[in-house]
């Protein structure tokens, strides 16, 4: 399968087209981790979309990515807000990675954090929802800290695949959220690890102070953002991505961010991305 | 090479799920999904085969015409006939009242002379207009053959009283459930009684809440509570088989939380009321005079694949077919000069792609 072939997001994200020469592209690579031992610097990856173009595809883009047989080090924590394990089973299959498998190889550890209860329920439900939130932090800790470990280094990405249902669960106090997001980041920091987030843009557009969505903007090295063509969607192209890329400053002060925009076409076992006019 | 890994997923396609395509009112789709009928043949014929399975349908309702409630009465009239569970929920004191209203299945013989006569009609009709019946006819005839998955419903003739008697049907007042707690406990214990997603399904449910947030309900300023609420029918809804439809008037709701339930919705429609006298707009469409309404389709569910859905059109018109049944139909264009064409467009009040136009066709 196309296992190794290189779209213009993996270019736009700073990949290359082997994903297992990680140590050489770690400097610039936004989600390569820091491979040569921990202690490197968080990479944080903000995907922001609308109701119109659902940004998952990236989602699943990057789990395959990490999943992959040529990186074989590498660990996925997903937290799950949106869908069940078996959506992303299906859809990952088709794009030829099995889930399934590496869920018991404990390269994709797989949090289903789906509403179970309305939390109004009982008398503690935001207690409870905030107590689930310390506890999946928790969990990740562990994780982290246990594939950090001397003997098995890993590179360990931290996947939550909607933030702004994070919010709901924890019933609109996106303080919670935003020390989650803070416990999260500094976690990455200290193990090098990468932070992939889903968040949809719209809900924040008409909001006066946004301060989830900008301290997540200020945060993120790279920002995805997908959203419909000014004309509309079609059935050839899908909407259009625009990547900021920071990772590319070297040190030397002079930040230059890289901005890409293409469009994109989502098919069921890949998405073909393509600059504006240049398809035939 | 995922299929030379042994299938240890929670997925696996089981070999008896072969059989619910003999159970009345369910169809397989694509990626494992099953749909039930929306009750409007048209309107499952443009989602790809209906409502699928365990997900949420969220409707925008026009402030100022009830066409919301034609979509909800057709989704559980349908449920009647196929025998399915229902709960309704909606802001009425009596919300029982509503099953009054419900309109009756037209009989599989009337049902054949309407499909005669429309076929006949729409050869009459001049050729530019062709387009949109190609595939039309071996739908039809697929209707025929099997148990009826859609049926026609005549809007100018309320159920049969005996056809309520002996069915599953729950009715929740939505001002008896001052914080969403009871609606919440009551939609979870009829889910409960719907046998789960075990690879047989025997039948699935249908959840309709009409007028979610009106101002007649006691949770209307806990924004919140209702968008929780949202989130956790939908996990509900998610692993049963089941399907659950939310009417809202978004002009109730803020702009931010309005794009949180759009967000959360699977399949998101908005009806919208044509006014009387709109000369501008009955000069540029034909068949203005029998529109009821428009329907526009924002949001096509996506279950188990990462593709989306695009619909050549996503503006239709509501019509009458007979004067009795509802269908769906794409709007068509007036032959006149292109220059008027522009000047509608700005009304899109309940359209949430700002970026297109209120009409596209």
């Amino acid at each position: 399968m196309s296992n190794s072939a290189h779209t213009l997001l993996d270019e736009a994200l700073g990949f290359d087209d082997d994903g297992d020469d990680v140590v050489y592209f770690g400097s610039h690579n936004a989600l390569g981790g820091a491979a040569g031992g921990g202690g490197g610097s968080a990479k944080m990856v903000l995907i922001k979309d609308c109701v119109e173009t659902s940004g998952a595809f990236i989602l699943h883009h990057l789990i395959k990515r990490s999943l992959s047989p040529n990186r074989p080090s590498d660990v996925v924590v997903f937290l799950a807000f949106a869908h069940p394990f078996s959506h992303y089973d299906r859809i990952l299959r088709k794009l030829g990675c099995n889930v399934g498998v590496q869920r018991e190889t404990k390269r994709f550890i797989y949090y289903d954090m789906l509403m179970p209860k309305y939390p109004g329920l009982g008398r503690d439900g935001e207690k409870g929802a905030e107590a689930a939130l310390l506890h999946v932090y928790g969990n990740i800790q562990k994780t982290v800290e246990l594939c950090s470990s001397p003997e098995g280094i890993k590179n360990i990405t931290i996947m939550i695949d909607d933030i702004s249902l994070m919010e709901v669960t924890v019933c609109g106090s996106s303080n919670q959220v935003l020390d989650f997001l803070h416990y999260c980041f500094t976690l990455a920091t200290q193990f090098g690890c990468s932070v992939v987030i889903l968040s949809h843009e719209d809900v924040y557009s008409s909001m006066d102070r946004p301060s989830l969505q900008r301290q997540m903007e200020y945060l993120a090295n790279v920002i995805i953002k997908a959203e419909p063509l000014a004309t509309g969607l079609a059935t050839d192209v899908h909407g259009q991505l625009t990547v900021f890329n920071r990772g590319f400053c070297q040190g030397t002060g002079n930040s230059k961010t890289k901005i890409r925009n293409f469009h994109f076409k989502v098919k069921e076992n890949y998405v073909e991305y393509f600059y504006p006019g240049s398809r035939t | 090479m995922a299929l030379n890994k042994p299938r240890t997923s929670s997925f696996s396609r089981n070999v008896s799920t072969v059989s619910t395509s003999q159970v009345p009112g369910l169809k397989h789709g694509p990626n494992g999904t099953v749909f039930l009928s929306s009750g409007i043949a048209d309107l499952d014929k443009i989602l790809g085969g209906g409502f699928p399975l365990g997900s949420l349908v969220m409707i925008m309702e026009d402030p100022e015409a009830p066409h919301h409630m034609l979509l909800l009465r057709n989704f559980m009239s349908q449920g009647l006939v196929h025998k399915q569970p229902l709960l309704y929920a909606s802001p009425a004191m009596e919300p029982r009242g509503f099953l009054g209203t419900l309109p009756n299945p037209v009989s599989s013989k009337d049902d054949k002379s309407r499909d005669h006569d429309t076929e006949q009609e729409k050869t009459l009709r001049i050729a530019w207009q062709y387009k949109k019946y190609f595939g039309e006819q071996n739908l039809d005839s697929q209707r025929d053959g099997k148990a009826e998955y859609c049926n026609d419903f005549d809007l100018r003739k309320p159920l049969d009283r005996h056809a309520l008697s002996g069915q599953c049907i729950d009715c929740v007042s939505l001002q008896d459930s001052p914080n969403l707690a009871t609606l919440y406990e009551r939609c979870s214990t009829f889910l409960a009684q719907i046998p789960r997603f075990d690879g047989n399904i025997t039948s699935a449910g249908r959840i309709s809440i009409q007028s979610f947030c009106a101002p007649q309900c006691e949770f209307s300023d806990k924004e919140w509570d209702m968008l929780s609420f949202i989130g956790s029918l939908k996990s509900l809804v998610m692993s049963s088989n089941a399907v659950a439809v939310i009417t809202f008037p978004p002009s109730l709701v803020s702009p931010t939380v309005l794009k949180r339930w759009q967000h959360l919705a699977d399949t998101l429609l908005s009806v919208r009321a044509v006014p009387d006298e709109d000369r501008e707009l009955a000069k540029l469409l034909t068949g203005y005079q029998d529109m009821l309404g428009l329907l526009n389709v924002h949001k096509v569910a996506r279950i188990n694949t990462q593709v989306p859905i695009i619909l050549e059109a996503t503006t239709y018109s509501i019509k009458l077919h007979k004067r009795r049944s509802l269908g769906l139909e794409c709007l068509n264009q007036a032959p006149v000069d292109a220059s008027s064409g522009n000047s509608y467009g700005t009304s899109g009040s309940c359209s949430v792609s700002t970026k297109t136009g209120a009409l596209d066709f």
